[in-house]
C-alpha cells in the first residue's frame, strides 16, 4: 500500500527538485500526446524546448524574444507576489499595465518631436506612477471601506481597456496616421524609444528592470523589515497585528507595488517592443503574470524561472505550430500539463510517500 | 484489588493497545480495565499519549495493535457512531455547537437516530432535570454560557444511555459552582453504574472524585493507583516521573504603582466578543496580579487593549506614569509593556515560521533586532537560541516552525520570549493553558522570578490553582467588567465563584 504521509515541514530538497521533474513528466506526457497526433515525438519537444534557443535558423530571431516576452512577465509577476504573500489579490495587473503604458506614453508623445535625454526618464517615473495610481484604486477603497480588492482590481481592467481603445482613437492618435488608430510609433521617436540595450539580444530597459526587481524583492522579502510584516500579514494576520504591522500599510504598499511595477512593464512595453498605444496593445501578460508568480512559488528567484520557462513555451509552442502545423489546441494542452505537473509534484515536497508491506496486524 | 480480578468484572478492558504516529510512538501496549460504575482518571503529562488513547476507544483512531473487550465481547469501533452504538460516548474539551441553533436541535444533530423534534425537548428536559443539569431545549446555544453549552453535550451523551462517558478536561471552562453541580451528575451517573473515563490535568479534582487512575508516561502505563490516596504532588510526580519543583518566591517589597487602568471601556472588535466596561486595575512593581473569570468573559479584549492591538481613550492607561493609551504594540514594547495573548499558534506565533523568524515577532525593538529596517539574522538567532535554552524548549533547531513544537513547547518559547526581553509590566493571559505539569511549573516560576525582580506581572487565566500559587491579589472578569481586586492569601472558593459572577447556578438555562 501506498501511504501519503505529511512532513512537519516542507522539504527543502524536493522543492527544488519538483521543477525539474515536472518538465520531465510534461515532456513524456506532451510526447504521448504528440505522438498520437501523428507527430514525432521527439522532434516536437525539441522543437518546443531546443530550437527556440539553440535552431541555426530560428535561434537568432527566437533568442532575443524571450527576453522580450519574459520581461513583462517576470515585472508584473514579482509585484503580484508580494501582495499574494501577504493575502493581498491584486487580479487586475493588466488594467495598471495599460494605464502605465498610457501614461507613459502621454508623457513622451506631449513632448515629440523633443530630443532632450529626459524624457525617457520622465516617461518611465509616468508609468509607474500610472500603474501605481490604478492600484491605489482598490487599495484605498479597501482600507477605508473594506471593499474587496480581488473585484475591484479586475473590474478596473474592463475600464482601463476602454480607456486604451478611446485614447488610441483620440488623445494620442497619431495626427499623421491618416486616421488609423493608434499613437505615433516610438520606433520614429528616438528620445522616446525604449531600444535594446545590447543590440540583437532582446535586452531592453525592461529586461534590465525586471532583474533589479527581482534583486530588491529578494532583499526585501529575506533582509528587511517590511518584507517580514509582508509574510507575516499572509501567514497569521492576528500575530502580525500583534507584532505591531498596520495592516493598511502593508495593503497599500503591496497594491502600491505591484500597480507600479505593472505600470512599468506596460511603459517598457508600449515604448518598445510593441512601439505604439493601439487598441489591442495589451496581450494579457498582466494575468499570466499570476500563473507565473505562483508557479515561482512566490519567490523571486523562482519567479524569474518560471518567467523564462513561461516565455519559452510560448516561443516554442508558436514555432511548432509553424514548422510541425500542430493544432494551437496542443500546444495550449501541452502548456496546461506543464503547469498541472508543476503544482501536483508539490505534493512531494509536503509529503512523504511511504511503501507499506502490509498492514500491522491487528492481534492480541 | 488486583489486576485479574479487576479485568474479570471490568467493564471495558484495553490489551496491549498500541498506535505509533511517524517518528513517536504514542501507545505502546497500553492494558488496563476499568469498572461499571467507576470514575477512572487517565493522567499524563502533555504528549503522554492519553487523547490518542480514548481516541481508539470513541472510534476515531485506528490501533495497529492490540485488543479491546467491552462487556465481555471484542470491541474495534470503525468510528464514533459504532462506538455510541456500543454505548460509548465522548465529551470533547471544545464543543461541537452551533451557536445559531437552539438547544433541541444540536442535540438531535449529534445523535444517530433523533426521535421527533417534540418527544426530544421532553427527553431533554427529563434527563437533564434528572441528572441536575437544568436545560432549556428551546434556548438559542449561542446565547448559553460555558457551562450551558457543556451541559448540552453531555445531556446529547446521556440522551443515547451511555455505559462508558469520555469526559476530556470537562472542567476547564466552569466556575467551582459549576464544578461541583457537575460533579454531583457524574457520581449520579456512577451510582447507576455508568463507568467514566475522565481526563484532567487538575489534580485535585481527580483526588476528589476518582476512584482509580492509569498514568501514562511517554505511550507507557507506568502506574496506577488510588488518587485519593495520593496528594496531588505524588500524582504529579508520577507522572513526570521525577521530582517536581512547586513554583516559590520570597514575599517582595511592592514598589510603585507600574500599571495603571482607569475607567478603560472597549468595544470589541469581534461580533461574538465582549465590550470592555469601566476597567480600574493598577499593578504595583513587584506584584503579581491574577486575573480570573470564565472564558470568554473579556480576557481577549483584556489583553488587546493592553498589548496596543485595541486602543483605548487617552489618558485611561500609564505605564509608570506615562499615558500609553493610544500607543501603537511596538512604541508600548519599547516602553517595557509586553504581553503574551492566549492563542499560541497565529496571535503569539506565526506558525509556519521559523523560531528564529517569531523570536523577531516581538523581539524586534527591545533585543535590537532591526538596524535601519533591516533584520539582524544572526542576533535574531542567538535571541532564540537563548531563549530555547533558557526555558528548555524542546526542539532540534531554531530554524524549525513554531508549528511543529508541541503546544507546551511552543508555549515555553513564548513565554520566554517576553520575559527574556526584561519587561517592567508582563501580561499573560492562559501562561499554561493545555501544558503538562512540569512545564506549568517552570512557566509560574518564571513569572515569579519576574516579579521578584522588580517587575509587575498579569496573569490572566481561567486556572484557579494557578491563580491561587502565584498571585498577590485576586480580581475577576465578568461580562467586561472587572471585579475589585482582593488579597489572594485566605481566598475561599466562594468568594472566587461570587467574583466570577457565578450566578449559572441552578435556575433553568
Amino acid at each position: 500500500m501506498i501511504h501519503l504521509e505529511k512532513r512537519p515541514q516542507p522539504s527543502k530538497f524536493w522543492a527544488g527538485v519538483t521543477p525539474i521533474l515536472a518538465v520531465i513528466a510534461t515532456m513524456v506526457a506532451g510526447g504521448i500526446m504528440f505522438w498520437m497526433l501523428g507527430k514525432d515525438p521527439i522532434e516536437a519537444i525539441r522543437t518546443i524546448f531546443w530550437d527556440p534557443l539553440f535552431h541555426e535558423t530560428f535561434g537568432p530571431y527566437s533568442r532575443p524574444q524571450l527576453l522580450v516576452k519574459a520581461a513583462p512577465l517576470i515585472l508584473i509577476a514579482i509585484g503580484l507576489s508580494l501582495g499574494f504573500r501577504a493575502g493581498i489579490w491584486n487580479i487586475g495587473a493588466e488594467g495598471q499595465y495599460i494605464m502605465g503604458a498610457i501614461c507613459g506614453a502621454g508623457v513622451g508623445l506631449a513632448f515629440y518631436p523633443s530630443e532632450s535625454l529626459l524624457i525617457f526618464p520622465a516617461m518611465v517615473l509616468a508609468g509607474a506612477i500610472g500603474g501605481w495610481a490604478w492600484a491605489m484604486i482598490p487599495g484605498l477603497l479597501k482600507v477605508k471601506f473594506g471593499t474587496n480588492e480581488i473585484l475591484v482590481s479586475l473590474m478596473l481592467v474592463y475600464v482601463a481597456e476602454n480607456l486604451l481603445a478611446s485614447v488610441s482613437q483620440g488623445l494620442l492618435k497619431n495626427p499623421e496616421g491618416m486616421g488609423f488608430p493608434g499613437s505615433r510609433n516610438f520606433r520614429d521617436f528616438p528620445a522616446a524609444y525604449n531600444a535594446e540595450i545590447i543590440g540583437g539580444t532582446g535586452m531592453h530597459w525592461g529586461v534590465a528592470a525586471a532583474f533589479v526587481a527581482v534583486i530588491f524583492t529578494y532583499i526585501l522579502l529575506t533582509r528587511h523589515i517590511l518584507g517580514f510584516q509582508v509574510r507575516l500579514t499572509g501567514q497569521a494576520p492576528r500575530a502580525a497585528r500583534f507584532a505591531g504591522v498596520k495592516p493598511s500599510v502593508v495593503i497599500l504598499f503591496c497594491l502600491g507595488t505591484s500597480g507600479a511595477l505593472a505600470g512599468l512593464a506596460g511603459l517598457f512595453e508600449v515604448s518598445g517592443p510593441a512601439g505604439q498605444i493601439s487598441i489591442d496593445f495589451n496581450s494579457g501578460y498582466g494575468f499570466t503574470a499570476i500563473i507565473v508568480a505562483f508557479l515561482g512559488r512566490l519567490h523571486p528567484i523562482g519567479i524569474l524561472l518560471a518567467g523564462l520557462l513561461m516565455a519559452l513555451t510560448y516561443i516554442g509552442g508558436e514555432l511548432a505550430q509553424l514548422m510541425l502545423t500542430l493544432p494551437a489546441a496542443a500546444i495550449q494542452m501541452f502548456q496546461g500539463m506543464l503547469l498541472f505537473f508543476l503544482l501536483a509534484m508539490d505534493v512531494l515536497s509536503h509529503y512523504r510517500i511511504r511503501f507499506n508491506k502490509t498492514a500491522a496486524t491487528v492481534e492480541g | 484489588m488486583t489486576g485479574d480480578t479487576r479485568k474479570t468484572d471490568a467493564l471495558l478492558t484495553l490489551e496491549g493497545m498500541t498506535k505509533a504516529y511517524p517518528g513517536v510512538v504514542a501507545n505502546d501496549q497500553v492494558s488496563f480495565s476499568i469498572l461499571p460504575g467507576e470514575v477512572h482518571a487517565l493522567l499524563g503529562e502533555n504528549g503522554a499519549g492519553k487523547s490518542t488513547l480514548v481516541k481508539m476507544i470513541y472510534g476515531l483512531v485506528k490501533p495497529d495493535a492490540g485488543q479491546m473487550i467491552l462487556r465481555g465481547e471484542d470491541f474495534a469501533p470503525a468510528n464514533p457512531a459504532a462506538a455510541r452504538g456500543s454505548g460509548v460516548t465522548m465529551v470533547f474539551q471544545h464543543f461541537n455547537l452551533f451557536d445559531a441553533l437552539s438547544v433541541a436541535e444540536n442535540i438531535s444533530l449529534g445523535m444517530d437516530d433523533p426521535p421527533h423534534r417534540r418527544k426530544l425537548s421532553a427527553q431533554i428536559r427529563e434527563v437533564s432535570q434528572a441528572y441536575g443539569l437544568p436545560l432549556d431545549p428551546d434556548r438559542v446555544v449561542g446565547e448559553l454560557s460555558a457551562g450551558e453549552r457543556q451541559r448540552v453535550e453531555i445531556v446529547r451523551c446521556l440522551l443515547q444511555d451511555p455505559k462508558l462517558l469520555i469526559m476530556d478536561e470537562p472542567t476547564s471552562v466552569l466556575t467551582p459552582q459549576e464544578v461541583d453541580i457537575l460533579f454531583k451528575t457524574l457520581r449520579k451517573l456512577t451510582a447507576e453504574g455508568t463507568a467514566i473515563l475522565y481526563i484532567s490535568h487538575k489534580l485535585e479534582e481527580i483526588r476528589s472524585l476518582c476512584e482509580h487512575a492509569t498514568v501514562l508516561r511517554l505511550g507507557k502505563v507506568v502506574d496506577t493507583c488510588d488518587p485519593r490516596e495520593r496528594s496531588a504532588r505524588q500524582l504529579a510526580e508520577m507522572m513526570v516521573g521525577g521530582t517536581l519543583h512547586v513554583p516559590s518566591r520570597a514575599a517582595a517589597d511592592l514598589g510603585p504603582v507600574a500599571l495603571s487602568m482607569a475607567g478603560v471601556s472597549m468595544s470589541s472588535p469581534n461580533e461574538f466578543g465582549t465590550n470592555l466596561r469601566d476597567i480600574n486595575l493598577e499593578v504595583r512593581k513587584g506584584e503579581v496580579l491574577g486575573v480570573g473569570g470564565v472564558a470568554g468573559n473579556g480576557q481577549d479584549e483584556l489583553l488587546a487593549v493592553l498589548s496596543g492591538e485595541g486602543r483605548a481613550q487617552t489618558g485611561t492607561i500609564t505605564l509608570s506614569g506615562d499615558d500609553i493609551a493610544t500607543l501603537s504594540p511596538n512604541a508600548r514594547r519599547a516602553r517595557g509593556l509586553l504581553t503574551a495573548p492566549e492563542e499560541r499558534l497565529g496571535h503569539s506565533a506565526a506558525p509556519e515560521m521559523s523560531l528564529v523568524e517569531n523570536a523577531l515577532l516581538t523581539g524586534a525593538v527591545r533585543e535590537n533586532l532591526v538596524k535601519r529596517g533591516f533584520l539582524r539574522w544572526r542576533r535574531a538567532e542567538r535571541f532564540a537560541r537563548k531563549i530555547i535554552q533558557d526555558f528548555d524548549v524542546r526542539t532540534p533547531g531554531p530554524d524549525n516552525t513554531a508549528g511543529s513544537l508541541s503546544g507546551g513547547n511552543l508555549q515555553k518559547f513564548v513565554i520566554g520570549r517576553e520575559v527574556l526581553q526584561r519587561p517592567e509590566v508582563l501580561v499573560v493571559n492562559q501562561p499554561t493553558w493545555g501544558v503538562d505539569a512540569s512545564a506549568a511549573a517552570a512557566i509560574r516560576q518564571s513569572l515569579l522570578d519576574l516579579a521578584q525582580n522588580g517587575a509587575a506581572v498579569v496573569v490572566i487565566s481561567q486556572d484557579l490553582d494557578e491563580l491561587m500559587e502565584v498571585a498577590d491579589r485576586f480580581t475577576a472578569l465578568n461580562e467586561g467588567r472587572l471585579a475589585d481586586p482582593v488579597p489572594t492569601q485566605g481566598l475561599d472558593v466562594e468568594t472566587i465563584g461570587l467574583m466570577m459572577g457565578g450566578v449559572h447556578g441552578e435556575t433553568a438555562a
